[in-house]
């Protein structure tokens, strides 16, 4: 990991009327980080995360995705970043195939490119045959493991996830931690939430929010420690009690 | 007689011209007051089990009873006295909250006071926010909210399809001080969950995995099925370790938990010598090998595999 900051957050903030969704956060992620980002429900992660991801101007502070203002050159993020959520990511009447030159095409990957990318991921996921298949033919799993491939098919510089493995099965979430990996390794940088606790163990540093505030930013072997817990899960609990704000 | 009891249950889903096979000949029995779990991701045939003993599925063949009544025969006795409350947010988004629970009291011909000390525990914490609609409610109040309308007229069985699904880690533990607090009113639980660390807090568990119950017994006892031993290890450069050590003829199964990897062999081998051996050729530093007790999760995917 080198020291090139991928995304960098001063005091940023956003207010809806007189209610404070963020509440001033700053924090850099790293190229090729796998940055998790926690919080009970309610506690300002999506709005962080539209945020970032050019979805919504800031009430105030600053932030740069790739390099780019959140406030002047959000279309330029939009091209340089992936997304993909458990609620939102494939088309199920289209084809696996079709997925794929779809999405790709939507970031203008070029035709060439598009017909040795499609191929490389079908063999990666061992797809191989399958790519004339409606993706609602596919589990849940499946789905989940080409979803995430497809969201960085244009090689963009960091992908959002946002509760990728909700309701997969426990072997498939492993191998879908295993794609993460290497995607970080090729250095793209991975901003993801989750409700699983052992995944928040996975990553290289991670935030904890509460009411709308970054209370804890570290390493996963050091939230523990410091807060002398057995697991991330302890850490989680321990902040997340200490929310005075109820409700999504 | 036993609250619920599911006999040989297939289930199939006709898609155009081809079939899926929901749920392939599962049986089981809970016992009165206890808390049932049904454990398995999404697909494995949680919902559509659910949909039958709540009398809203016809199952393609085999018996189930709940309280004694037939789900076929006898569905309208089954839909007085259970309670149900489906995956999906399924109250009026466009009435308030108190408005929902009074409609549900009503078509159960009962008024919240009667069953008010049943709900209390939990409607207390909603009712601050009784005249906000349901639809504008956090995911945290609409789930209590749902509860206390499959509450409300007295259920003696309570079906909950993952009430904990999407919920965060503070508010899943709330939720099920609040089953523990059901039971001791005798009322019986099952429950479907994917979250398998959950499994801990039910009385009993089925595993279940494409429509195929895997195991079914008490937490403690799923984990004592679980034969070979169990390492745990930790080292710098973690997915590197991951593929290294799978790499190794030796090695049955290598999985990530959190800050280790669960490694499983082959044969009866000293797993400790063995890992630190991998560890030394690969060249890994600050290598932790310790032996360990599987949780519900290893014992899932070890039956997965199976």
């Amino acid at each position: 990991m080198g020291n090139e900051k991928v995304i960098t957050a001063k005091e940023l903030t956003k207010r809806f009327g007189d209610f404070t969704a963020v509440d001033k956060i700053s924090f850099d992620v790293e190229k090729g980080e796998i940055f998790g980002f926690l919080g009970a429900n309610g506690a300002g992660k999506t709005t962080a995360m539209r945020m970032l991801c050019g979805l919504s101007l800031p009430t105030s502070g600053t932030a740069t995705v790739a390099g780019f203002d959140v406030y002047k050159e959000n279309e330029q993020i939009k091209n340089n970043i992936g997304y993909m959520s458990q609620k939102f990511s494939l088309y199920e009447d289209l084809t696996i195939r079709e997925n794929i030159s779809f999405y790709a095409g939507i970031y203008g990957v070029s035709d060439e490119m598009i017909k040795e990318k499609t191929n490389s991921l079908l063999k990666q996921l061992s797809l191989e045959g399958e790519e004339k298949t409606l993706v609602k033919a596919l589990p849940l799993g499946w789905k989940q493991k080409l979803a995430f491939s497809i969201a960085i098919v244009h090689d963009p510089a960091i992908v959002f996830l946002d509760e990728p493995t909700g309701g997969v099965d426990p072997i498939t979430r492993r191998e879908f931690w295993g794609l993460i990996y290497e995607a970080s390794e090729r250095g793209i940088t991975i901003f993801v939430t989750t409700h699983y606790m052992d995944e928040a163990e996975y990553c290289n540093r991670v935030t904890v929010m509460v009411d709308g505030r970054i209370d804890a930013l570290d390493t996963p072997a050091n939230l523990i420690k410091e807060f002398s817990a057995k697991s991330m899960d302890d850490v989680f609990l321990q902040l997340a009690r200490k929310a005075v704000r109820k409700a999504d | 007689m036993q609250p619920i009891v599911v006999d040989n249950i297939v289930m199939k889903y006709r898609v155009k011209k081809s079939v899926v096979d929901a749920l392939k000949g599962i049986s089981f029995t809970v016992d009165k007051g206890e808390i049932f779990g049904m454990i398995g991701p999404d697909g494995a045939g949680k919902t559509s089990l659910f949909r039958i003993l709540t009398t809203l599925l016809l199952a393609e063949s085999g018996n189930a009873s709940v309280d004694g009544f037939d789900v076929v025969k006898d569905y309208k006795e089954i839909r007085n006295r259970v309670g149900y409350m489906p995956g999906k947010f399924s109250l009026y988004q466009d009435l308030s909250v108190q408005e929902n629970l009074e409609f549900f009291a009503t078509i159960f011909n009962t008024t919240i006071e009667e069953n008010y000390n049943l709900i209390k525990d939990i409607y207390v914490q909603i009712e601050p926010f009784k005249t906000r609609r349901a639809g504008q409610l956090s995911g945290g109040m609409k789930q209590k909210l749902a509860l206390c309308c499959a509450l409300i007229h007295k259920p003696s069985v309570l079906f909950l399809d993952e009430p904990t699904t999407g919920v965060d880690a503070v508010s899943r533990k709330e939720f099920w001080e609040m089953l523990h607090g059901l039971k001791e009113q005798g009322i019986t639980i099952l429950v479907s969950t994917p979250y398998m660390d959950e499994a801990g807090l039910c009385d009993r568990v089925a595993l279940i995995q494409k429509g195929v119950i895997l195991s079914i017994n008490t937490p403690k006892g799923i984990i004592g099925e679980f034969k070979k031993p169990l390492w745990a290890v930790q080292a710098k450069e973690m997915f590197r370790l991951m593929n290294v050590i799978k790499e190794d003829p030796a090695v049955e199964s290598c999985y990530p938990f959190g800050q280790h990897h669960h490694v499983v062999f082959k044969n009866t081998v000293d797993g400790r010598e063995k890992l630190l051996q991998i560890a030394q050729i690969g060249n890994f530093a600050d290598v932790v090998v310790a032996s360990i007790e599987p949780n519900i999760e290893d014992c899932f995917m070890a039956l997965m595999k199976e």
